[in-house]
């Protein structure tokens, strides 16, 4: 469809914009096409593959083992759980499991990732919503998280520390200190981030009832996470299939049956002392032994077809791997939790103005790689 | 769909009261926050003139390394290109010809060793993948630079230099 070619006047005399894919509120090459009454949304169409990398076809020419790392370049911000995904997936394959060891580390980091996942979506929020410095204390607190994950996976955003079978490397013997110390800092500045945004007038305003999707709703469009969560679906993958002996943790889901932006934005604050609670009730408890279950140095799948799910910091992830047996994979194919959020913003933004929307893309925390691949 | 558990928390919905309402309270409190911050400790690091130390195991720029004798240990096997993801090393093996032994350590050498930096996604599978501990991924970070030809890493860019192997001995 070409944009310069069309009239930006409709025939019912609705005005048609387009935000992006150079906006700052859109957080990357999303670009929507909006059609206007007025100030008042009559319709969303969200224009996808500005960065399409073809992850999935890539997969195929890759091996077991390195496929894996195109997925850190999905949704980048909840990298760790997206390696655990695919990790998962071989491992359901070959039949094995992680040692106990690997599956704790793998749950400490998971947790860690979606803590700093939902620090940079509050810090951003703050922003797009016009309150500048939550953005920088976000930062802050997501920094300390960052040097965890580099002291001891080598790097900072795309970790690239699951492998089949476990984790590339051991803990780095800081690790259990680190993190400790960061919790505790963290428990202490959620307080604050209540403080500075949440009972914010201001900030109260702009949300309460905006972006309304209904219980319904969202299971018919397949929202995921803390935003299906927010419309009061349970959803969380963690509970409903637990993988990596998250049933053997204590944590909530957390639910809330307004389905507005608050409601979202309440259900990320919340799970962030869900995190903080789980990683403090495995940080002392890391069992001994090896970080890695041994496998083969050319993995090969059996014939057939496996799926694994889990519950990356924005919903539900799927991994589908077809296997002929080969030492690479025959088919991939991702079910984004991003893909089918986005889907639902057309509903939720008709009849508001447009600075509603941009309350509803923040709350939504869309991450553009994981909806394009 | 049901819940799965009765463990799980609704969100607390009161209304807000009137102090709440007043736009001035909520900005005087934010203001407050922010201004206290002024006088913790600066989370900031000044950075070219201060560095952040790197991990051990940060996955920067690539090495090659060389034995205790000084020897090139590279014996072009050709693992490392394997285990690549991004396809980023090319080589060419060459046979150590006699009166060589003192540059290479085994029979066979890389000739030719490039790493294109520009498809490197720095994920250490090289590393992992050498028999021979011959490639490295250092705490550098790699610099920037103008053109597409400087990205790509010739031997002589990646071989630890010989005088710095006598410094770490
Ligand atoms: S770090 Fe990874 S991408 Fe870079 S050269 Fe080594 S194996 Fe290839
Ligand atoms: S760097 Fe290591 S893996 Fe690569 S060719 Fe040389 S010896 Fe083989």
């Amino acid at each position: 469809m070409s944009l310069l070619g069309e009239d930006i006047v409709t025939e019912d005399g609705e005005f048609v914009i387009n935000m992006g894919p150079q906006h700052p509120s859109t957080h990357g090459v999303l670009h929507l096409k909006i059609w206007l009454d007025g100030e008042t949304i009559k319709r969303v169409q969200p224009h996808l593959g500005y960065i399409h990398r073809s992850i999935e076809k890539m997969s195929e020419n890759l091996s077991y083992r390195n496929f894996i790392f195109a997925t850190s370049r999905m949704d980048y911000l909840s990298a760790h759980i997206n390696n655990e995904a695919c990790a998962l997936c071989v491992e359901k394959g070959l039949q094995i499991e992680a040692t106990p060891r690997a599956q704790v580390i793998r749950i400490l980091m998971a947790e860690l990732t979606r803590l700093s996942s939902h620090q940079l979506w509050w810090g951003c929020t703050g922003l797009d919503l016009g309150a500048v410095t939550p953005f920088f204390y976000a930062f802050r607190e997501r920094e300390a998280i960052m040097e965890i994950m580099e002291e001891t996976c080598g790097a900072r955003l795309t970790m690239n520390y699951m492998v089949p079978g476990g984790v590339m490397y051991d803990i780095h013997p800081n690790f259990q200190k680190r993190v400790k110390d960061v919790m505790k800092q963290i428990k202490n500045n959620l307080h604050e981030y209540f403080e500075i945004l949440t009972g914010n007038v201001i900030f109260e305003n702009r949300t309460k009832g905006v972006g309304y999707l209904s219980k319904e709703d969202a299971i018919s469009y397949g929202v995921t996470g803390p935003t299906g969560r927010a419309s009061g679906v349970s959803c969380d993958v963690r509970k409903w299939f637990p993988y990596e002996g998250y049933d053997k943790v204590q944590f909530d889901e957390i639910l809330d049956n307004c389905g507005d932006c608050y409601a979202r934005y309440m259900v990320r604050m919340k799970e962030m002392d869900q995190s903080v609670s789980i990683i403090e009730q495995l940080i002392d408890n890391i069992p001994e032994g090896d970080f890695q279950t041994k496998t083969k140095n050319v993995i090969k799948l059996p014939k057939g077809e496996f799926y694994q799910r889990v519950e990356t910091a924005r919903g539900e992830l799927g991994v589908f791997i077809v296997s002929d047996g080969a030492a690479s994979p025959y088919r991939i194919k991702y079910r984004s939790p991003n893909f089918s959020n986005l889907s639902a913003i057309d509903h939720m933004a008709r009849g508001a103005k447009i600075g509603d929307l941009i309350a509803i893309m923040a709350t939504l925390d869309l991450v553009i790689p994981d909806i394009d691949r | 769909m049901e819940k799965l558990t009765n463990r799980y928390v609704q969100i607390n919905r009161d209304p807000m009261t009137f102090g709440e309402k007043i736009y001035i309270p909520a900005i005087a409190k934010g203001l407050s926050i922010t201004l206290s911050h002024i006088f913790r400790k600066k989370a900031t690091v000044s950075y070219p003139e201060q560095k952040r130390p790197f991990s051990p195991v940060y996955r920067g720029l690539h090495i090659l390394n060389r034995d205790e004798e000084g020897r090139e240990r590279c014996t072009a096997c050709g693992l490392c290109a394997l285990a690549c993801p991004a396809e980023a090393i090319t080589m060419e093996a060459a046979e150590r010809k006699p009166g060589e032994e003192h540059l290479y350590r085994e029979e066979k050498y890389a000739a030719k060793y490039e790493i294109n930096m520009l498809r490197c996604i720095f994920c250490g599978y090289c590393e992992e993948a050498c028999p021979k501990d011959a490639v490295y991924l250092s705490e550098t970070l790699m610099p920037s630079n103008y053109t597409r030809q400087s990205f790509i890493y010739k031997k002589e860019d990646l071989l630890i230099p010989e005088h710095k192997k006598q410094d770490d001995k």
